[in-house]
Formats: C-alpha cells, sequence, structure tokens
C-alpha cells in the first residue's frame, strides 16, 4: 500500500510546485503593466497609497491637448512604420525568393550580411550617417527616416520570407507559364498568394521595429520628425501621469500585431515570431 | 543572374546604409570630420577615451550588465520554456501570456518597471501595506542604483519570452522522442534533462543568447531612463558626447560607437563558431 501512496503524494507536491511556478511566471510578466496602467487614471497617487485615492482623466486630457504633440507624433510613427512595412515587404518578397529557392555561391556570407543589422548596435549607424544625411537634405526629413528605417527591419523580412520560399513550390509558376500566364500575371495571380500569410507575417513585424524604433528617428529625424517614442522619452522626465497614459497608447497597436501575428503564424514558424523585437 | 537581381535592393539598402554608416564611424573616429575643417588622420580620439577612467568604468559597466542580463535571461528562459511545455491545459493561452511582451516596445517596459521598482513605486507601496518599510527612503534603491538592477531587470524581462520562443520551438521537434527514449533506457529524469535535453537545446540557445548579449550592449533607451548618471553604459556615454554643442567631442563619440562595434563584431565571430561547432 505504502509503495502506491508515496509515488502519488510526490506527484501532488511536484503538481503544487509547477501550479505555484506558473502563477509565479504570469505575476512576474504582468506587475510591470500593473504598476503602469493605475498612472493613467489617476488624479494624484501619492506614496503610499496602493491603489489610488480618485479616479481621473487628467492624463489623457493633457496628453490629447495640442501642445502635447500627440497628434503629430501619432501621425508620423503610423505614416513612418505603415510605409517602412509596406517597402520591407516588397524587399524581403524578392530577397526571401533568392534564399529560400535559390542556391548560389557566397549565400552564407549574403545571408550573415543581410542578418546583420540585428546584432551591430543601431546607434553606430545612425552616429555614422548624420552627418551624410545632413548633406544630402535627407536629415530631418519624413523619407529620411523612413530610408534608415529600413536597416532594422531588412534583417527580420529576409529571414521571414526566406523561411517561406523554402517550403515553396515554384511549380505552380511553370504551370501558369506554360498556360500563357506572363511575368507579372504570374506574379500577382501565383506567388503572392501563395505566399501571402509569410508577406503578412512580414508587414507585421517591420511595423512593429519600426513603431519601436527610438536612435534613429532621434537622430536623423533630429528633433523636426517627432514620434510617439520620442514624445514618450520627453515624458518620462516631465510628467509621469503623461508618459503613463502615452505608453499605453504607444503600446496598443504592438498587442494588437502580437494578436494579428498568432493568426497568421503555424506553430513551427513561431520561433521567429520571437525574433519579431529582440 | 536573377538571383542577383532579386538580392539588389535588400543588399543595396543594407550596404549603403549600414556598412556605409559603420564605415563613416569609423572614418569620423580618425578625424575625418570636413564640417568643422578637420579631415587629417589622428588617433587623438582613441588615445583621449582609453585614457579616460569614465571610458573603463561604461565599457565595465555595460559588459557587466549584458553579462548578467543574458545568463539570467538565457537560465529562466529554458526553465520557462520547460514549465510551458510539461502544462497540457491550457498550455495555449499559457504561451500567448508568455509572448505578450515580445511586441512591447523597450522604452514602455522601462517606464513600467520605473514605476514597479522606484522608491516610490508598487513594491515599495506594497512594502508600506505590509508593514515593512515606513517612508519610500527605507525602500531599496532599485533604479539608478549602483548594481543597475533595474536595467537588469527590465532586460530579463524583456529577454526571457525572446529566448523562451526558441526554446519552446526546439522543444516542440523530436525532442520529446529521445528523452522518452533515454527514460525507458532507466535514466533518471536528471540525467535525461542534462544528457538529452540540454544538449538539443544548446546550439540555438546559446545563439540566441549571443544576439540578446549584442543588442543589450549596444542599446540606449532602457539604461538612459533605469540606470545611474555615472558611470553611464558605453551607448550613452556616446550620445552625450555626440549630441554635445562641444563638435571637438565628435570623433571621441564616434570612436565610442567603434569600440561598440569591435566588441560585436567578436561575439560574430564566437556566434560563427558556435554555429559551425553544433549545426554543422
Amino acid at each position: 500500500m505504502n509503495s502506491v501512496s508515496h509515488p502519488k503524494t510526490k506527484l501532488s507536491i511536484s503538481r503544487h510546485l509547477k501550479i505555484l511556478a506558473i502563477t509565479l511566471m504570469i505575476v512576474l510578466l504582468l506587475l510591470p503593466f500593473i504598476a503602469l496602467l493605475p498612472w493613467a487614471f489617476s488624479k494624484s497617487w501619492y506614496f503610499p497609497d496602493l491603489i489610488p485615492e480618485h479616479f481621473s482623466l487628467r492624463g489623457w486630457r493633457a496628453v490629447l491637448a495640442p501642445r502635447s504633440r500627440l497628434i503629430e507624433g501619432l501621425i508620423n510613427s503610423t505614416l513612418i512604420a505603415g510605409v517602412v512595412a509596406l517597402v520591407s515587404t516588397a524587399i524581403g518578397l524578392f530577397t526571401g525568393r533568392a534564399l529560400g529557392i535559390h542556391k548560389f555561391r557566397g549565400k552564407r556570407t549574403i545571408e550573415l550580411l543581410l542578418l546583420a543589422p540585428v546584432i551591430f548596435p543601431t546607434i553606430a549607424v545612425a552616429m555614422g550617417i548624420q552627418v551624410t544625411f545632413i548633406r544630402l537634405g535627407l536629415a530631418n526629413t519624413l523619407p529620411g527616416v523612413m530610408l534608415v528605417h529600413l536597416v532594422p527591419t531588412i534583417p527580420y523580412v529576409s529571414l521571414v520570407m526566406g523561411g517561406v520560399f523554402a517550403n515553396y513550390d515554384v511549380q505552380f509558376e511553370d504551370q501558369a507559364r506554360v498556360l500563357g500566364s506572363g511575368p507579372f500575371r504570374t506574379l500577382f495571380r501565383i506567388t503572392v498568394p501563395m505566399v501571402k500569410a509569410g508577406l503578412i507575417v512580414a508587414g507585421l513585424f517591420a511595423f512593429i521595429l519600426s513603431w519601436s524604433e527610438f536612435m534613429l528617428t532621434q537622430l536623423i529625424g533630429g528633433g523636426s520628425v517627432i514620434t510617439l517614442p520620442l514624445l514618450l522619452f520627453t515624458f518620462v522626465r516631465s510628467d509621469i501621469q503623461m508618459a503613463a497614459t502615452l505608453a499605453i497608447i504607444y503600446l496598443l497597436p504592438a498587442i494588437a500585431v502580437l494578436g494579428l501575428t498568432a493568426r497568421y503564424m503555424t506553430e513551427d514558424s513561431s520561433a521567429v515570431g520571437g525574433i519579431g523585437v529582440v | 543572374m536573377r538571383v542577383a537581381l532579386l538580392l539588389t535592393p535588400a543588399l543595396s539598402l543594407i550596404i549603403i546604409l549600414f556598412i556605409g554608416g559603420i564605415v563613416l564611424a569609423i572614418m569620423q573616429s580618425v578625424g575625418y570630420l570636413p564640417m568643422i575643417g578637420k579631415t587629417d588622420f589622428s588617433l587623438d580620439a582613441y588615445r583621449n577615451i582609453l585614457l579616460d577612467h569614465r571610458f573603463r568604468m561604461s565599457l565595465g559597466l555595460s559588459l557587466y550588465i549584458s553579462f548578467v542580463s543574458t545568463a539570467i535571461s538565457t537560465v529562466l528562459a529554458v526553465a520557462c520554456g520547460l514549465l510551458i511545455r510539461s502544462v497540457i491545459r491550457g498550455k495555449k493561452s499559457l504561451a500567448f501570456i508568455f509572448q505578450l511582451n515580445l511586441s512591447v516596445p523597450h522604452i514602455v517596459g522601462a517606464v513600467a518597471i520605473l514605476l514597479l521598482l522606484s522608491q516610490s513605486g508598487l513594491l515599495s507601496r506594497a512594502a508600506y501595506a505590509l508593514g515593512l518599510i515606513s517612508v519610500p527612503s527605507d525602500f531599496p534603491v532599485l533604479t539608478g542604483d549602483y548594481w543597475a538592477f533595474g536595467v537588469i531587470a527590465q532586460y530579463v524581462w524583456k529577454e526571457v519570452p525572446f529566448i523562451g520562443i526558441v526554446v519552446l520551438a526546439v522543444l516542440t521537434g523530436p525532442t520529446k522522442d529521445f528523452e522518452a527514449a533515454a527514460r525507458s533506457l532507466g535514466a533518471s529524469p536528471w540525467q535525461t534533462f542534462r544528457r538529452v535535453t540540454l544538449p538539443i537545446l544548446t546550439p540555438a540557445v546559446l545563439a540566441t543568447s549571443i544576439i540578446v548579449f549584442a543588442f543589450t550592449f549596444g542599446y540606449f533607451e532602457v539604461p538612459f531612463i533605469l540606470g545611474r548618471r555615472f558611470p553611464e553604459v558605453l551607448p550613452v556615454l556616446a550620445y552625450r558626447a555626440f549630441t554635445n554643442p562641444d563638435l571637438g567631442l565628435r570623433s571621441e563619440a564616434l570612436a565610442l560607437n567603434v569600440v561598440l562595434v569591435f566588441v560585436v563584431t567578436n561575439l560574430i565571430i564566437a556566434y560563427r563558431f558556435v554555429i559551425h561547432k553544433y549545426i554543422r
């Protein structure tokens, strides 16, 4: 009897430990958000109140007031991330095809070159290129900022699309061509529909990377191109209520993108999801 | 030919903007600064920073933060990955919560950690409610502190899911069959983990950890918000020198960036070594 009940208690202890560990993990992951949220909805939240005494929308009013430049930041951030996502996805379509389907000499070197911006600090690129961008008139402009944002996005779209094209069957295109379809028709009626899910995931990654980018915008935008992270940086030092409120606004599209990505991603490609934002 | 055409857009952008940016950084660090009328080659910037004790303290701090953050994140990520895999019911929702902060911008994470760990933050208030402290200054200094606790906490919070996703992806492969084989041959759970699971995880996890190390080493925003004023990490030191109105400091700012690039280059060599040793 004893020998039967013994493993049972042991099992139940390990079960309890497991539940404890999972609870601890969830709490630690969510705790920073719990510390952030009340600030956006409180009037004043003084130590030692654990819960704000008065509910208030002061933070929202302050952030939405014209002098906070929220609308400008929101428009710029959306515009930059949107264009960067579209352009990078188009680039990724070509790069992914080359890397996923074709075998050629020097492929590993090219892969390494394309992935290098992931691992090298963007700050060095931003500081190195700034003077040249000023001379070319690209600094302090939206197109200039969009252009440098391609540096961090290209590696990810190449990686995602390379993976997609590695499982791609070129024969469908051959059949279309045999049946008389031209190259453009083949591209838009066969290739793009077949890799659509990959293109969406790549586009969402590029959007998030551009949306989160601070240093490249700060140095190339030169203070003329204001985006949400730049505003958030100012608010952290000046008004924590506004910072918390803006942080929530800034966070929502990122969470939405994660939800969307999850829909388009199969389980084995979820590893790529992690690389989305280091 | 076709391949060259397909690769042209990505390669030309990376070569012009990325390689170009780094080459320009190196040129400016050795004195090529036509905008302030200097074009003579000189290694003064490097001599200045190498003789400056602030640089050595910054380099030490940066290496310390990246090393500790990466080590803790890696261990916790493997633990979390194994834990999530062992769950049967609610696995999908758990994996989603685990991935939640992957897409959270680092600045938001830094602000949230600040509001959690500062002396008037949520944890400090909780400590008061429990009767552990009576004034904010009783609470340990966890942000802007000597040990860079806040910075490391933010990196660990962000990077555990990043490495964890890789762990989960590797674990969904044929790993389970190998583990079952080991168990049926009489290996204990610990032996199975040590001799089967860990060796399978090592290449991918090590490669991801190197990316995390390099990333945290060159990152600016988190230590800027959560770190001390002195000493500062290398990217913050470089940023202050770069934005200083004194353009004479430009070369030194760029030299600091070249040091960052140099350290990361060595990491990539290590990365390639790891890939070669384990994956091929």
